[in-house]
């Protein structure tokens, strides 16, 4: 492991004034500014890790080089690549542009995992590059995905990125904190992803802008969970989203002495999230926010279900969904598409008998990485196709034709859906 | 004189430019022709330079691809206004120079087709005889965009704008 240490100097703890409760946000910001900060304040801060894709870097490097005029990137030690959204190349013009990358990251001596390893926010997380208490910085929205370990991740864009890498700094303004408190566990048939898409319908798209997350009560989820709830935090429009580190996290990945939940910190706002009465949930085309009970919509009927990306495409989801479908088969008018969150995960679920039942079941396996999210390759929708995925977005278009519509569920009742035909959970097949 | 296209809330960059349509996906073609090529065919078609976005909420959610406020730039877009921006689109906007105004109340005054031109430099809107005034961003931002983006204001300075908290 080469990713510095994440230590805080006594006199600078004793300077940032850790005494004052903070929120993780702003531990983790008052750190890598080097001074206590506080909502609103504008600091210039060193991100202790910096992730690109395949989708972005081409330009990063143009943008580094061409405009900037710099030709070394400022720590290769502190950045990583990874080939995810078009996985593998699907026409000339993408294999020329991961090939422009991959000549980069040699030359530049910057990690790389190639076409086939796996999603970004996936990778980072089993190589151990992201850790808590870290402040991390990508080239795609769900960054926020790395609070799912306690760390401070928030995605970026292409001048951004391309100024840490010349520079190794960036600026952010200091984000108040919104705590989101979540009682009691799931009822059988509901899962994380329940919890996420309640929490967008609760804050609404916009709820969340220029805030962070902070999720508490989760402290007996495992981290594939944190994962799919941390992935959602920007559709809600948050800088970042944290599960405070304990449990599982805690043990395997050795959270800092200093990153500490204190029950005095100021918080925003609070949200209350009873998993005793939530039931699975579902978002209607074409807004993220748009979520209702499961009831509401079952019954649609659908043309294709997708299995994947960074919010439910680990070995879990597949399991889940592999105990629904298990000896039986998907509609003949559905699609299944599973897409492996990573080449990991694939395996896990190679080991026992997941991915042969749902390949038994029916279902289409693609490479590991962004599938079919953001409509480029691996099962585009075509007009009119309505589409149950277990993805984080919406919009309309995002997954092909502008008249095809998207549902977005928990890969429970993703499995579910592709059995009868139309929306429905795991009791009603 | 150049005209207002008028936006609901909540725009999402996939709106702007659909994924397909990325950079990466089109190396050969200029980004510019694909702004809102499916969301808003009319805007398509017809946007040209000088040309203002008014827009509702949250303008700008979702996806942190840049090649969507690239593609406005491009196409010459003088300003957006709305009421909020959502925060990636706001800092990737910001640092390629593209001219963003917070004013709840312009939103609600200016329409589809009126006809306007933008006076960047005096930080107003002229539309007829009336000359509605601009808000400035947040110093930082300012700067930024006045710079004409971040890489012309790291190139000329040595480094980002003064800090304050």
């Amino acid at each position: 492991m080469s990713i510095q240490s994440l230590e805080l100097p006594e006199q600078q703890a004793e300077r940032a004034g850790w005494q004052r409760p903070m929120t993780l946000s702003e531990q983790i910001l008052s750190r890598a500014a080097g001074r206590p900060v506080a909502p609103g304040d504008m600091v210039v801060v060193a991100p202790d890790l910096v992730m690109g894709h395949d989708s972005l870097s081409p330009s990063i490097i143009k943008v580094m080089r061409d405009q900037l005029g710099v030709d070394r990137v400022f720590d290769p030690e502190k950045m990583a690549i990874v080939l995810d959204h078009v996985s593998p190349a699907s026409t000339v013009g993408t294999a020329n542009s991961q090939n422009i990358v991959r000549a980069f990251a040699r030359e530049q001596g910057i990690r790389l995992f190639d076409v086939g390893r796996g999603i970004c926010h996936q990778v980072l997380v089993e190589e151990r590059l992201a850790r808590p208490g870290m402040l991390i910085f990508g080239s795609d929205s769900h960054s926020c995905s790395y609070g799912a370990v306690g760390a401070f991740g928030s995605g970026m864009g292409t001048t951004d990125i391309a100024l840490i890498w010349a520079t190794g700094k960036t600026w952010v303004k200091v984000p108040p904190t919104i705590r989101v408190q979540v009682r009691g566990r799931f009822r059988p048939g509901v899962s994380a992803k329940d919890l996420a898409l309640r929490v967008c319908r609760e804050l609404t798209i916009a709820g969340a802008t220029y805030a962070a997350i902070e999720y508490h009560g989760l402290d007996w989820l495992p981290l594939e969970g944190r994962q799919t709830l941390a992935s959602m935090a920007v559709e809600v429009g948050a800088k970042a989203g944290i599960v405070p580190p304990t449990g599982v996290v805690t043990e395997q990945l050795l959270p800092p002495a200093w990153l500490q939940v204190h029950e005095d910190a100021v918080y925003e706002q609070e949200l209350v999230i009873d998993l005793a009465e939530l039931e699975p949930q579902v978002a209607r085309p074409s807004q993220v926010d748009d979520v209702c009970d499961l009831s509401e919509v079952a019954g649609t009927e659908v043309s294709v279900v997708f299995l994947g990306t960074c919010t439910n495409g680990r070995y879990e989801d597949m399991r889940a969904a592999a105990q629904v479908l298990s000896g039986r088969r998907i509609h003949p008018n559905v699609r299944l598409m599973i897409t492996p969150a990573s080449s990991l995960e694939m395996q896990r679920a190679m080991r026992d008998d997941t991915l042969s039942t749902l390949i038994d079941a029916g279902a289409t396996l693609t490479t590991p990485g962004c599938g079919m999210c953001m409509g480029r390759h691996q099962g585009t929708l075509g007009d009119n196709d309505v589409c149950l995925s277990t993805g984080n977005r919406n919009f309309r278009g995002r997954m092909g034709a502008p008249s095809s519509r998207i549902y977005l569920a928990s890969p429970e009742v993703a499995a579910a859906t592709a059995l009868s035909g139309r929306i429905a959970g795991p009791e009603q097949v | 004189m150049s005209r207002v296209w008028k936006f609901g809330a909540d725009v999402d960059t996939d709106q702007m430019v659909p994924g397909r349509f990325a950079p990466y996906m089109r190396p050969d073609k200029d980004v510019a022709d694909a702004a809102f090529i499916e969301a808003r065919p009319d805007f398509n078609r017809e946007a040209v330079a000088g040309d203002v976005i008014v827009a509702g909420e949250n303008f700008g959610c979702g996806s942190s691809r840049e090649y969507a406020p690239l593609a406005l730039k491009r196409r010459g877009i003088a300003a957006i206004i709305a009421p909020s921006f959502a925060r990636i689109f706001f800092r990737n906007a910001v640092n390629l120079g593209l001219a963003l105004f917070v004013a709840p109340d312009l939103v609600d005054e200016l329409q589809e087709g009126d006809q306007v031109t933008v006076d960047l430099s005096a930080y107003r809107l002229l539309q007829g005889e009336r000359a509605h005034e601009l808000p400035a961003l947040p110093d930082f931002a300012r700067a930024i965009v006045e710079a004409g983006g971040i890489v012309a204001y790291v190139r000329e300075h040595g480094g980002f704008p003064e800090v304050q908290s």
